[in-house]
């Protein structure tokens, strides 16, 4: 196994398309992977060199989130903070403090768990990746890249360079919940994230609502988000926004929890997570 | 041997190695430079008996390669005790006889110390969360959870 540290993006591109070629950022998955033989790297391409992955920069669109930018960083951004809460709270619940001092959003997306922690909250925040490779840069919602467990659609060579979150409008905020039998140090067993807009009366005027490991990737539920659209999520609202957020998972039995439990709490997550962006957007 | 040269600073001091490029930095501390402090307790970043502070961040060593150390700040439980004088957090481990076997001690130590630099004032449930990165199979964590108590307001100076 070979370890390089490339200083520039195009350079590991071209190392990114080797045979049996991993890139580096936080590491926390990689090397789980490697100590496990579940991978046997040839070349780890460290991509935390190159200038510019490590940092959040303010940009007149909004925010964009380097690759290499741990999460605890993304917690002690004021602005990034405040402007999207629910995906900060999302990436600040992966691990503990020790993983979230190297493991980042992007390759918390890479990794293509169905229970990845920051992906509802980015997938709800309608959040966009950049993406280079030998073909050049493109841009694509967060929620194109995970093509089942483990699974993306990234080419080869292709390297997620920074994951984008726009301005927001006023009265908008988002909120990210997740269920674990533990209180801190898990995997999700059902989570949801829902961001919202909301208008000068409290309506709600737009909402993205997206749910984790109830399917084999993040399921964006659009009947979830039709149904507290126009409201001010009232009760039927709420209840409506449950049940459709139950009927659109589509989880596996396993040892932590049933079909029928992860349907349930589903809803009921979505729905407090619903309150929780409601009131930080200002909604009374 | 052929190996990665890596030029890194260890609590302040310049440190060379060789290692390979699948060596981990807990490796390289314990087996190459003789820092047996941090400890590898589950080697998938479970436990966090191997933590270090790498460029002011709190990780475990074990998912850190040691060729990435390279030109990097890094902070050990070796680094903790002033020469001869234990830091309060040391102190207080043993004053409130916070520790059994030991192992998960230098980690504990290294998370509490990185906890308390950041809010020096901590409630228990912020301290019960700060450090549930690192486990304890023996003490049940009350009397790691009261040392780091007392150890905070003593470095408050209250």
């Amino acid at each position: 196994m070979h370890y390089v540290r490339p200083n520039s993006i195009e350079e590991a591109v071209d190392l990114a398309a080797k045979d049996n070629a991993f890139i580096l950022a936080g590491g926390s998955d990689l090397l789980v992977r490697m100590k496990g033989d579940f991978v046997d790297p040839d070349l780890i391409i460290d991509i935390k060199a190159i200038k510019g992955l490590g940092d959040i920069r303010e940009t007149d669109g909004g925010f964009s989130i380097g690759a290499a930018v741990p999460c605890a960083a993304l917690g002690e951004h004021a602005a990034l903070k405040s402007a999207w809460p629910g995906v900060v709270e999302a990436a600040n619940l992966i691990g503990s403090k020790q993983v979230q001092g190297r493991c980042t959003i992007a390759g918390n997306l890479c990794n293509a768990s169905p229970a990845a922690d920051s992906v509802p909250a980015l997938v709800a925040a309608d959040a966009q990746a950049v993406i280079i490779g030998p073909s050049g840069k493109r841009t694509v919602a967060v929620q194109s890249i995970p093509t089942g467990p483990g699974k993306t659609s990234l080419a080869a060579g292709e390297i997620v360079e920074s994951i984008e979150l726009a301005n927001r409008p006023a009265r908008s905020s988002d909120a990210y919940l997740r269920f674990i039998p533990r209180s801190e140090m898990d995997i999700a067993v059902v989570s949801a994230a829902v961001n919202l807009t909301l208008d000068s009366s409290g309506v709600i005027e737009t909402a993205r609502v997206a749910l984790g490991a109830v399917a084999a990737t993040v399921l964006l539920v659009t009947e979830a988000a039709d149904a507290i659209v126009g409201t001010k999520l009232d009760a039927d609202a709420l209840d409506k926004l449950a049940a459709a957020c139950s009927a659109a998972s589509k989880p596996i039995a396993d040892k932590r929890g049933t079909v029928e439990y992860r349907k349930k709490v589903a809803g009921v997550l979505a729905r407090r997570a619903a309150e929780i962006a409601y009131k930080r957007a200002g909604g009374q | 041997m052929s190996g990665i040269a890596v030029t890194t600073t260890i609590n302040g001091d310049t440190v060379e190695f060789l290692c390979q490029a699948e060596e981990t930095l807990l490796d390289v501390l314990r087996n190459r430079l003789g820092m047996t402090g941090a400890k590898e307790g589950c080697g998938t970043g479970d436990c966090g008996a191997c933590s270090v502070v790498v460029d002011g961040r709190l990780v475990c060593s074990c998912l850190v390669l040691g060729a990435e150390a390279e030109g990097r700040k890094i902070e050990t439980i070796e680094g903790i005790a002033d020469g001869d004088t234990l830091h309060p957090l040391q102190e207080k481990f043993i004053e409130h006889a916070a520790l059994q076997c030991g192992v998960c001690t230098p980690g504990f130590l290294v998370a509490a110390k990185d906890l308390l630099e950041r809010n020096p004032d901590p409630t228990e449930e912020e301290i019960r969360f700060g450090l549930a990165g690192n486990l304890c199979r023996c003490t049940g964590y009350d009397k790691i959870v009261r040392a780091v108590q007392d150890a905070a307001k003593e470095m408050r100076g209250a």
